[in-house]
Formats: structure tokens, sequence, C-alpha cells
């Protein structure tokens, strides 16, 4: 059992810097939470609070239904992997993980027996007499990993954990967690990234943060497909979602939407009440979700400015539709060629166009 | 940065050109103290050390036997023997007879002497054969001049006198343990004060740590001559007076702002995920300082160890104000030569070996540590 319960959390430097307010969170047990969001969004400064290594300014952190605010890092039952791996670079990897182990007066056997265990669990028994500088980025980072688990801890906190690794191991590390957290279905783990594929991949739910709060927590499709609001709209997904400013033309259970400078109409599946009719508001489709037509039925259409053929798919760009929004970009399946310069029509599909008023998705209004 | 491709800088010759003259004006007066701690009181009066490492050409004049001792074999006159007395005979390189040209002949030439009358036969090590059909007469030998090559001599009976000596006053070896009494307590108080010192303002949150800092750094600049009087005082008054224990405290507090500026510098550098990963890991701010942090700075300790035995080591103006008194039972090495120099100043051999006994452990710890010196001496200024 390991709930992790977080109300009202806020954190303030002096200054006063308010970094994060109105944190309320619920971690269940045996859930992976991924914390994204862009750079000093607070994510890391959040996992610190709750590893005991910032203090929390107001509100309560409970695990388990016991108050953790002022109980030190040793005994709220959580192991944390660093960033920097953190090994203590003048012991063995044995002595690494032991650390913790004999700081908590377990006998010689029992550390033995925990280190055997998690070693072959982690492929690291051929390592346990090296000091860490005479190991690699991914051995080492499998060294943290690997003294985090065998303190058996009822919480595990990773801060940025794969971020200083090549591409390729990245991702092999990124799959030993996910079968790790597999092979241990009742540990909680906490997860702080800014690289959407970890945390796409690795999470049961993701917890994205901006302007010092939480702007939507859910699993990763939830947030994918059902963004309650533009921040989390174009911060998850690469390239980021199309906003074009338009307004509601036509109310009901579906809504029709036209974006301004654009002569047709576009279909969306999410439902909006009369009173939203002529509200100015901005469509959000996804590049890969941009489909070119013919037809009258289309949300935008423009010239090419810049086409990428990747092979797998082509992206094209778009000059602004109105000199409001961006760049609009679509991601085309299969290869385009010639396409440049070429006058495009695009749209889609009516459950792929998101409406956002005032910044909110009208799905949730 | 050798491998930067480039023409090198001519400043590379600066460099070298510096650095060899460093070591010369390092090493000579070394290597001297060191040649002359090893000769006689005369050696020493009369010719430069650096002649003394060589062999040297001597030339002597001896002379044969007298004709008293000549022997008749079958029909010629024979004087034999050995010109050199002692037993340790130099080799002869060259030898003559007359004082116009004492190197005419090689060992082993046989020479007519006495206008052709007799000849004389020298050999390498002093052997000589003087023959005469006729019986020699006179009182005196043959005259003979040797030049010979003197091996470089050296003695270890200064060592003896200034070490062992037991009723030799002057002597060092006490004054060596009074030294080594002072010395290791003096470094070892301030290191183990300083590093919790460093700690706890590297490390552990607390109101005013910022102005602590600010005082140690204020504190490195603060003469020490400033506190003598005022702490020889107050060590009078609670009881220490001069004493062992007074010095140490004395050498303590004198080395405290640099350790603990040198230390915290060094803490303060090492990686604070390390640091919160022990707090993480359970454990108390004494065991990360104990387990994590001392070990880590093991370069900054010991370079700091080094600094401070060598200043407590050379120190004299501390020892006089506060170990040495009129008994004399006290005194220290550095006390010990400033008094050989005042009695014995014109005994140069008793004063090099004095001093090089005083040199030696400082050279030994600074070879045997130097690069933690070089490494200490980067701590905290390059990551």
């Amino acid at each position: 059992m390991s709930n992790l319960t977080l109300t009202d959390v806020e954190k303030t430097y002096p200054g006063p810097v308010t970094v994060l307010e109105h944190i309320n969170l619920d971690i269940t047990t045996g859930e992976l939470i991924v914390f994204v969001g862009p750079s000093g969004c607070g994510k890391s400064t959040l996992l610190r609070m709750i590893a005991g290594l910032e203090t929390i300014t107001s509100g309560e952190f409970t695990i388990d239904g016991a108050r953790m605010n002022d109980v030190p890092p040793a005994q709220r039952g959580i192991a944390m992997v660093f960033q920097s791996y953190a090994l203590y670079p003048h012991m063995t990897v044995r002595d690494n993980m032991a650390f913790a182990l004999k700081l908590a007066k377990k006998t010689p056997a029992e550390i033995d027996a925990a280190i055997e265990k998690v070693s072959g669990q982690l492929q690291l028994a051929p390592y346990l007499d090296r000091l860490p500088k005479a190991l690699s980025g991914g051995q080492r980072q499998r060294v943290a990993i690997g003294r985090s688990i065998v303190r058996d801890p009822k919480v595990y906190l990773f801060d940025e954990p794969l971020s200083n690794l090549d591409a390729a191991l990245r991702v092999a590390t990124r799959i030993e967690i996910a079968q790790l957290k597999e092979s241990m279905p009742q540990s909680t783990m906490v997860y702080v990234t800014h690289d959407q594929v970890e945390a796409m991949t690795l999470a049961s739910r993701i917890v994205v943060l901006a302007n010092r709060g939480i702007a939507q927590v859910g699993s990763p499709l939830d947030l994918y497909e059902r963004p309650e609001n533009e921040f989390v709209a174009t911060f998850i997904g690469s390239p980021a979602m199309n906003l074009l400013p338009g307004e509601i033309v036509e109310t009901g259970d579906v809504t029709r939407v036209k974006v301004h400078g654009a002569e047709g109409t576009i279909t969306s599946a999410v439902p909006t009440t009369g009173d939203r009719r002529g509200a100015k508001i901005n469509i959000g489709i996804r590049p890969e979700d941009m489909i070119p037509t013919s037809t009258t039925d289309y949300a935008f259409d423009g010239e090419v400015a810049i086409s990428e053929a990747l092979g797998e798919v082509t992206q094209v760009y778009f000059g602004s539709p109105n000199d409001e929004g961006g760049t609009v970009i679509a991601k085309l399946q299969g290869i385009h060629r010639d396409v440049r310069g070429q006058n495009m029509r695009l749209t889609a599909e009516a459950g792929k166009v998101h409406l956002f008023q005032d910044g909110r998705s009208l799905l949730y209004a | 940065m050798d491998n930067i491709v480039g023409k090198k800088s001519g400043l590379v010759w600066a460099v070298h050109l510096s650095l060899a003259l460093l070591v010369i004006v390092w090493l000579f007066p070394t290597t001297g103290l060191l040649v002359s701690s090893f000769r006689t009181g005369d050696q020493i009066a009369t010719s430069g050390w650096w002649k003394s490492l060589t062999a040297s050409e001597q030339s002597q004049t001896l002379r044969t036997a007298s004709p008293d001792e000549q022997q008749e074999i079958d029909g010629v006159f024979v004087v034999e023997g050995n010109l050199f007395e002692s037993t340790d005979k130099p080799d002869i390189s060259s030898w003559g007879t007359s004082s116009r040209d004492i190197g005419a002949n090689a060992p082993g030439d046989t020479v007519e002497v006495n206008k052709g009358t007799a000849t004389l036969t020298v050999t390498a090590n002093g052997d000589y054969r003087l023959e005469s059909p006729e019986a020699f007469e006179g009182r005196r030998g043959e005259r003979v001049f040797l030049t010979a090559e003197t091996p470089p001599e050296f003695t270890l009976d200064n060592y003896d006198k200034v070490l062992f000596d037991e009723n030799n006053r002057e002597g060092m070896a006490k004054a060596f343990f009074n030294t080594l009494t002072v010395t290791i307590p003096a470094t070892i108080i301030p290191i183990l004060v300083a590093a919790f010192a460093a700690y706890a303002l590297a490390w552990m949150d607390f109101p005013g740590r910022a102005l602590l800092i600010a005082v140690v750094v204020g504190l490195l600049v603060v003469p020490l001559q400033l506190a003598l009087i005022p702490l020889l005082k107050l060590h009078n008054e609670v009881g220490i007076g001069k004493s062992y224990l007074g010095a140490w405290l004395a050498h303590t507090g004198f080395g405290m702002p640099l350790a603990i500026y040198l230390l915290r510098n060094y803490m303060v550098g090492l990686p604070k995920d390390i640091i919160e990963n022990a707090k993480v890991d359970g454990a108390t701010d004494f065991q990360i300082f104990v387990k994590i942090i001392l070990p880590l700075s093991f370069p900054a300790l010991a370079s700091f160890a080094i600094f401070q035995f060598l200043w407590t080591w050379n120190d004299l103006l501390v020892a006089l104000v506060f170990l040495i008194d009129s008994s004399g039972e006290t005194t220290v090495m550095t006390k010990q030569i400033v008094e050989l120099l005042g009695t014995r100043g014109g005994n140069w051999e008793i004063l090099a070996t004095s001093a090089f006994v005083s040199i030696a452990v400082p050279l030994a710890v600074f070879f045997a540590m130097q690069r933690y010196l070089v490494r200490g001496l980067l701590a905290g200024s390059v990551k």
C-alpha cells in the first residue's frame, strides 16, 4: 500500500517567488505517474517535495494517510534516482547498494541476499566490485536504479533518469524501467521527464504541469485525445497541434465551425449549447489528423511553403491562415512529391477536431 | 592543451626557462647544505662543496728512506719501500724528481737520479726502488714529487655529533622530538575542527551562515601578531602558561581560517545530488560527513595538512611566545638553530648538519605528498 495524496500544496521561495500553487493530486498504489512540463514549471521541485528534499510551503502531503510534511526523507519510505546518478564515487557498486541497508542496520546476510537478487535482475553481478568511474553511463544508471530497489521502498522517485544517456541507451533503459515496473506491480513510481516519448510510453497517468499548477492529469491517450486546455493540447504530441482561430456557426450534438479566412466549414464531434453560436474559438487539429480534400467541408486551405518528405510521412508547412496563429503543419501519410507551392485544402474527421474557448476545451464545458 | 593544433607560442620557452631557473634556485642551496653536512670543518674551510663531489688531484712532496737503510744485493745498492706512511694509499697519477717538473714521469717509469749515478722506479701505489752500483751517501733520502688522485671523502661525524652525542648540549635530537611534539597535534587538531566547520558552512542550513563565512574570510587577512600578547595573557590566566598545549591551541587558532576556507570551498563543490541521495538513503548529517564528505575531501584535507605541517614545523614565532621557557627543555629546532648561529657561527659543518636535520622531514613530506599539494592548491578553483 502506498497512496500519495497532495492537498492544496504550494511552494514559495523567498522573494517571494511562487513556483507551485494549488497542487491537488492523488496517486494510488501501483501507478507510474509521470510529471511533464516545460523547463522551470516546477516538476522537479514537486518531486523533491515528495522526496522531502524541499519543504512544503503550505498544504498537506500524505503517504497512506500519514502526514509527511515534516518527516525527513529517510523515514518516508521512498527511494530516489537522480539525473546525475549520484553514485558515491569512492564506493564500489556493492557498497553503493549496501549503503542504505547498512544505515538501516540490516544484517550482512540480509544485505548480501538483497544485493545478489537485485544485481541478478539488473545484470550488474559482474560489476559489483568496480568503482562507479569504471562503469559506462548505462551501467551507472542501472546501479542507481538497483541502489533504490535493494531498499524495497514504497515509492520510487525518478528525476529525469534517462536524460544523461545517449539516444540508443535511452530507449533500452526506458524499456528496462517499463519491465521493472511490470515486475513490481505493487510499487508506486513517480517519474519526472521533459521527454514526451518517455511520458507517453511509461506512464499509467501523466501530470502536465504549467503556470505553477497542474494543467491536466490523465492517461497518456486521454491527454492526447481529450486535452482539457490549449496548453496540454499543444504540449502533448509532436509537431504540436495546430490552433486555428475561428468561430462556431452551428451548435448541437455536433458543432459546425469555420476557420477565419476559410470559405468552407468543418464538423467537430464536440457537442455545444445554443448560446455558443458565433463564439470566437480556437479550432485545434493535430498535424497527423489533417487530410487533404477537395470538398467544401474543409478547415483550412493555403499554399505549401515548405515540405519535408520523411518517407513514411510528409510534413507540409503553410503560412498562417489569417496572420493570427503560427505556421500550420500537416503530416500527410506516405510520399507527396512536388507539393511545394501548390494550393492544398485540408480537413479532419469530426472526432479529431478540438474546440477551445478562452484556452479551455469545450469538451469539458 | 598540448594537442591543440597550431604553432607553439614562444612563451613555452619562457615557461621552460623559468621552471629550470626555479629548480636551480631551489636545488642549489639544498644540495650544498646536504653535501656540506657530510664534510669536515677543514674541508669546508678550504674548498667549496661542489669540489668535494669529484676526485681531486693533490700534489705532495715525499722522500724515500734515508741511505742508512740501503741494502747491498748482488753488488747493487738498493733502497726499497713505500712513499706513503699511512695505509691509505692514493693512486699516483704522475711523479717527478725535480721541482721544476713535478709531473714528468708516469707510474712505473724508471729515471736516473743523483746525476746519473742511480735509478729510481716509482709504481702507482707508491712503492719505490732506488738502485745504484755505488753506495748511497748522505742523511736524507731522494726527494719525490707526487701527484695523486684523492677520492671524495665524506664523514658521518657531524651527524653523530649533532644527533647522538649526549654530551652535546646544543644537539638537535631533543629539539627534533620537541618539534614533532608541537607539529603533529598542531596539524591534526585544526583539520578535525575545520572539517566539521567546513561541512556545516558548506551543507547545513542555519541562520547567519553567510555572515560566518564572511568572518572566516576576513580572518584570513588578520596578521597573527595581533593576537600574540592577548592570547598569551589568556593562556597564563587560564593556567596553560607556556606549554605544548598552549602551542597546539595557538597553531590551531592561527591555522583555522585557512583550513575552514580551503575545506569549505572544496566541500561546497561536491555534487549536491550525492549528499541528497545519502539523505534519502537515511544517513544523518554526521554519517554523511564521515562516510561521504570526508573520503571525498581527502585531497583537500591532505593539502591543508601539508601546509599546516610545514608552517608549524618551520615556525619560530609561535614557539617562542607560547612554548619555550627559560628551562630550555621545550626548545624546538628553529630556536636551536638560532642559538647555534650565535654560539657556533664559525662551525659551518655543525650548522649545515643541524639545518639539514631540520629540513629533512619537510622534504620527505613534500616529496611523499606533492600530488596532493598541487591538487589541493587547485581545490575549489577548478571543477
